[in-house]
């Protein structure tokens, strides 16, 4: 058999490091070796398949319409694609995601935040991609909340994101940013990624072709994985 | 020259539950795969060795034949309808994880080398702005001596980090402890 081709190297500054002092916990966590470079072989370049209602159970893309009621907050549709570095979209891949409530709180035992859980409201959903990679879901906006890294310290509103793409290398968990929220400049950990650029890559847009009338707000978010190399020799 | 690039990883944080906890994603044996069932367990602990309590493992292996279920690999082995080869599982309180899997058969490596039979793991946890990801050797496997990604860690003690201990029981319990920093700090892979 040929030797697999493997996965572009991801370039430092475009990515967070694992020791960053400014967010406290990484500072019992981070290795203090830097992680071994494997040449790619078939461990590498193999990943686990999803598809619509496979062994991943069948889509949850609507985060309001669980329970009783629907729960507090300002409805959105988030929608996008997952991409891989040349622009092609990644198919039948698993997209998670999850999220505290309109409040700042997630429903969560460990979450001792005193503001309102929503009972209408869990915050957790996933989809498999479509052919051109595409994703929408239907939630609230999340609120802002606080955490104990330093002084007053508040994380913007996020999403969480967790995709597979093709293999167990691509593998990523992000979170998603709001656009101008004035706790972005503040946080830690939207600021460990040193490049500008692929820091405000974490920002949504609102998309206003994607908004409802009457009922619900769009934001886009897209997602690029590692892509291929051209040879089974990296350079 | 690509148009795009990756998007930056941000850290699963404390409160991942109602995203990614799935339960029975930790058994890969539910569908009765062929095999020898086996327990991969452990605990995972900080540079202070204070235990992990909000971490969430996940593993991707080859079947026991050794053929990843995946499109790209075209070994002429058969695949195994019943195994998906991928697993997930949040960790105790205590930093203690445990996945039912079945072991793995070995994978060619590059050139003409084999590898010795190892599962792929994940690590995620507050605190890790990008996900960790190391492999898990077998101690009762005399390919280790010879499998080239293990064999490229020069200092013994740190190629030791990388092999579960043969507990026996039954099902045979393989035991991988997982330090993130510090003495006996394991060995993590950039894949």
């Amino acid at each position: 058999m040929s030797d697999p081709i493997g996965y572009r190297r991801e370039q430092p500054d475009r990515q967070p490091p694992y020791l960053h002092p400014a967010y406290g916990s990484t500072v019992k966590r981070a290795p203090s070796r830097a992680p071994v470079r494997i040449v790619a072989t078939l461990s590498e370049v193999t990943g686990p398949s999803f598809s619509k209602d496979g062994w991943n159970g069948p889509d949850a893309a609507d985060l309001i319409h669980h329970h009783e009621a629907e729960p507090q907050g300002q409805r959105i549709i988030l929608a996008g694609r997952v991409l891989d570095e040349d622009g092609r979209p990644v198919p039948s891949t698993l997209l998670e995601l999850w999220q505290c409530n309109s409040a700042g709180r997630y429903h969560h035992e460990g979450d001792q935040h005193d503001a309102p859980l929503d009972p209408n409201f869990h915050g957790g959903g996933h989809v498999v991609t479509g052919a051109d990679g595409g994703y929408r879901f239907l939630t609230i906006k999340p609120g802002a909340y606080p955490w104990r890294n330093q002084h007053n310290a508040w994380r913007p509103a996020h999403i969480h994101f967790s995709v597979f793409g093709p293999a167990f290398a691509t593998r990523l968990i992000t979170q998603m940013y709001f656009p101008g929220d004035p706790l972005l400049p503040l946080d830690p950990i939207f600021n460990a990624t040193a490049d500008e650029e692929a820091r405000h890559r974490l920002i949504s847009t609102y998309d206003h072709s994607l908004s409802e009338p009457e009922y619900a707000l769009g934001y886009r978010f897209d997602i690029v994985l590692r892509g291929r190399n051209a040879t089974p020799m990296e350079s | 020259m690509a148009k795009l690039f990756p998007t930056a990883s941000q850290t699963i944080g404390p409160f991942f539950h109602h995203g990614l906890d799935r339960p029975g994603w930790e058994d890969l044996t539910t569908e009765g795969p062929l095999g020898q069932t086996i327990l991969l367990e452990g605990r995972i602990v900080d540079g202070d060795g204070q235990p992990l309590g909000d971490a969430l493992i996940e593993i991707w292996q080859a079947n026991a034949a050794g053929r990843y279920a995946h499109p790209e690999d075209k070994q002429a082995k058969p695949l195994d309808p019943r195994f998906r080869g991928f697993g997930r599982v949040k960790t105790a309180k205590d930093g203690t994880y445990r996945f039912t899997t079945i072991k793995p058969g070995a994978v060619p490596g590059r050139g003409n080398a084999m590898q010795a039979p190892h599962i792929n793991m994940t690590i995620f946890a507050r605190g890790l702005l990008r996900h960790l990801v190391t492999r898990v050797y077998f101690a009762d496997e005399s390919a280790n001596g010879t499998d080239p990604v293990l064999n490229s860690i020069e200092n013994a003690a740190a190629r030791r980090t990388l092999v579960a201990q043969a507990n026996g029981g039954t099902p045979p319990s393989y035991r991988f402890d997982i330090v993130l920093q510090g003495k006996g700090e394991t060995v993590f892979f950039d894949v």
